[in-house]
């Protein structure tokens, strides 16, 4: 009997439904067309336009210091955290602090950037670059959690042992063994992490303050402005950036799997 | 210095489990030294104990005389190879074997010469950049080793170092440990449950149970002479019969209708139930009247079509050929007597061919000579239930180690559980 064909035709239809629009974006950002309805000629024109925007360009330096800062922070935090979660599982309080860690993966963002968006203010915290990044740090947190988590399950821990009975101490153990061989885990939940920071907009709609615009919510602003050309030219480094980060997090996280 | 390493009165328990009882027991320096047990028998805790892994409840371990219970694993002068080997998987080989000396801060040139040594005395010099996914099972066991052995232990602990090999590849290393052993002329501690592995490296061996020495001895003093019932069954195959000790035999006394010259109480008649008597050996003057194992090998036993001529002190028995297994180098005969099914070895030799061999469902005669088999008292409640112990609760290498001898008939209740 023949295999059917209905499966293949079905994933095609699926990758079409998710990637036809971004095409389109993609090649219209090449598109010299000041509109989108024709095609003109192919240029790299908006690009280059893009260049003489400093308010992108400031846009885009405060989206990479956030991402970067946030990135850091939930690295050390999340790696902490999958160690308690995995060291002491079955505790309690270690199930409750799975849930507390895997919430922010299932809360609606803009609940979580409005609850945000009150804390600093009650606190009294000048919303700025701090703000956004401490409250994408709330969610990329989860992400390394779960990652270095899932990693540390199939870890054999007789390697520690083997490094302590070699003489290793304790920090020796950590640095030389423990570290390197979670570190494809820790930077592929890092890149994640770092991916999905750039490209939060709801969250740090809330909590960004005068001079902290965010790419994403640049270009937002652009929108409502015009200049859809520019915006496709950006979206589409944007998502080469995004795509960089997930190919390389994919790789790092199955060729760490592969090693442990 | 021969008494070199040193289990003081060494406890240690696991929730209301005692994994180690109050065990002393003493290695000899240069010695191969084995600890042999099912799962679950403390063997393995004892070893992890020595390593420092683990902290003893009571009890301390001594190593050249000095007392290393509260040092912790990295100032012990011990290395262990673990089950999974443990290899630093983001490691070339070459780091691996270096490890433990980079750690110790030694000279660099120190440490090439001496990583230089351990991969020609494992035979890996070509591989030394290769990472341990890159390389085979025997391989990896071998690296395992010279990361161990680079540190120079005073003691080196394996902890079932063959059990994730298959069977070739195990005998092969079973070898290499060998020479080995011999040529570093270190104290190994090996932790197995494989009593062919123990048995063939050896110096001497404990048997341990429940947390428990059973029996401590040379790998022949252990089989040929097997303190109780356990350890007999655990190392390698014996028959049981379970009976109760009758009057010592008589000079000229008749057993079975067939004169028995026996002298003093070196003999003595065995009750058996629904069975005919048997003489036994009785060294260890076992009193009458007492509840005990007949345990006898089967190599030991000799089967024949025809009834075999009486002598001193031989037991006779008939019985029916259940099951023949054909082993190539031996035969193995099953053979039903009442309630027992018993395991008979036969080495062929080279006549075997010539002569008509023995087949399912004939009648045969089981002879051994009184000395071979030996009583074994029922001590313990557990010794009472280990007949009926499925196999895989006495030695995890279930067919060899086969003890059941009492099988039940079909129908029938378990074997030992109630009189009929």
């Amino acid at each position: 009997m023949k295999p059917s064909r209905v499966p293949l035709i079905v994933t095609w239809a699926v990758i079409a439904f998710f990637y036809i629009p971004i095409v389109i974006l993609v090649a219209n950002s090449f598109n010299s067309s000041r509109f989108g309805g024709s095609w003109e000629s192919t240029s790299l024109k908006w690009y280059i336009r893009l260049m003489d925007e400093p308010s992108i360009w400031h846009a885009l330096t405060n989206t990479l210091i956030i991402a970067g800062a946030a990135t850091l922070i939930s690295m050390v935090l999340g790696t902490s955290a999958a160690f308690a979660l995995h060291r002491f599982a079955g505790s309690q309080l270690q199930k409750l602090h799975y849930s507390i860690i895997y919430t922010p993966l299932v809360l609606p963002e803009i609940l979580m950037g409005l609850s945000l968006l009150l804390f600093f203010v009650q606190l009294k915290v000048q919303l700025g670059l701090a703000t956004i990044a401490i409250a994408h740090v709330t969610f990329c947190l989860s992400y390394v959690a779960m990652t270095v988590l899932a990693r540390l399950q199939d870890f054999d821990f007789a390697i520690i042992e083997a490094a302590q009975d070699l003489g290793a101490g304790w920090w020796t153990t950590v640095w030389k063994v423990l570290l390197p061989m979670l570190a494809p885990g820790i930077l592929a939940g890092g890149l994640l992490a770092f991916t999905l920071s750039i490209d939060d907009f709801v969250i740090s709609f809330f909590v960004a303050g005068p001079g902290s615009t965010t790419l994403p919510i640049k270009i937002y602003s652009m929108i409502k402005y015009g200049a859809p050309p520019l915006i496709n030219a950006l979206s589409t480094i944007l998502l080469v950036i995004t795509f960089t980060c997930v190919i390389a997090s994919q790789y790092l996280s199955n060729r760490g799997r592969k090693a442990a | 210095m021969s008494e070199f390493l040193e289990f003081k009165d060494v406890s240690k328990h696991y929730g209301s489990v005692k994994a180690v009882d109050h065990v002393s027991l003493t290695v000899k320096q240069g010695e191969f030294f084995s600890l042999l047990g099912p799962s679950g028998c403390g063997k393995t805790t004892l070893l992890r104990i020595l390593a420092g892994f683990e902290q003893p409840d009571t009890g301390r371990v001594l190593l050249g005389g000095e007392d290393v219970t509260d040092l912790p694993p990295y100032e012990r002068k011990v290395n262990t190879i673990f089950q999974s080997y443990a290899l630093f998987p983001h490691l070339s080989v070459w780091d691996n074997i270096a490890f433990g000396l980079k750690v110790a801060k030694r000279p660099k040139k120190e440490i090439k010469e001496e990583v230089g040594k351990m991969l020609t005395m494992i035979q890996m010099e070509d591989q030394a950049w290769k990472k341990p996914d890159q390389i085979s099972g025997g391989q990896k066991q071998r690296v395992a080793i010279a990361r161990a052995l680079v540190n120079k232990p005073r003691v080196l602990l394996l902890d079932e170092p063959l059990a994730a090999l298959d069977l070739k590849l195990r005998q092969r290393m079973l070898i290499e440990l060998d020479l080995i052993h011999d040529e570093v002329g270190i104290t190994f501690l090996y932790v197995t449950h494989d009593q062919g592995e123990a048995m063939s490296l050896s110096d001497r061996i404990a048997v341990m149970k429940l947390g428990k020495i059973e029996q401590l001895g040379t790998p022949a003093e252990i089989y040929e002479a097997p303190r109780t019932s356990f350890v007999a069954a655990f190392i390698g195959d014996t028959n049981f019969f379970d009976g109760t000790v009758a009057e010592p035999l008589e000079k000229n006394s008749v057993l079975e209708g067939f004169l028995s010259v026996a002298v003093d109480k070196d003999y003595s008649r065995l009750k058996i139930e629904d069975f005919p008597d048997l003489e036994c050996y009785n060294d260890k003057q076992i009193k009458e009247g007492e509840h005990v194992f007949l345990s006898i090998r089967p190599e030991k036993l000799r089967i024949s079509r025809e009834r075999p001529a009486a002598a001193p002190h031989l037991n006779v028995i008939q019985g029916k050929v259940e099951d023949v297994i054909y082993l190539g180098s031996q035969t193995k005969y099953w053979v039903r007597t009442g309630d027992y099914r018993i395991s008979v070895i036969r080495q062929h030799s080279r006549f075997l061919l010539d002569e008509k061999p023995i087949r399912w469902g004939e009648q045969v005669w089981v002879s051994w000579h009184a000395d071979d088999g030996f009583m074994l008292e029922k001590y313990s409640e557990q010794d009472e239930n280990l007949i009926q112990l499925p196999p895989e609760e006495v030695g995890e290498t279930t067919e060899s180690n086969q003890i059941l001898v009492r099988a039940p008939a079909p129908g029938a209740v378990p074997a030992g559980a109630a009189p009929r």
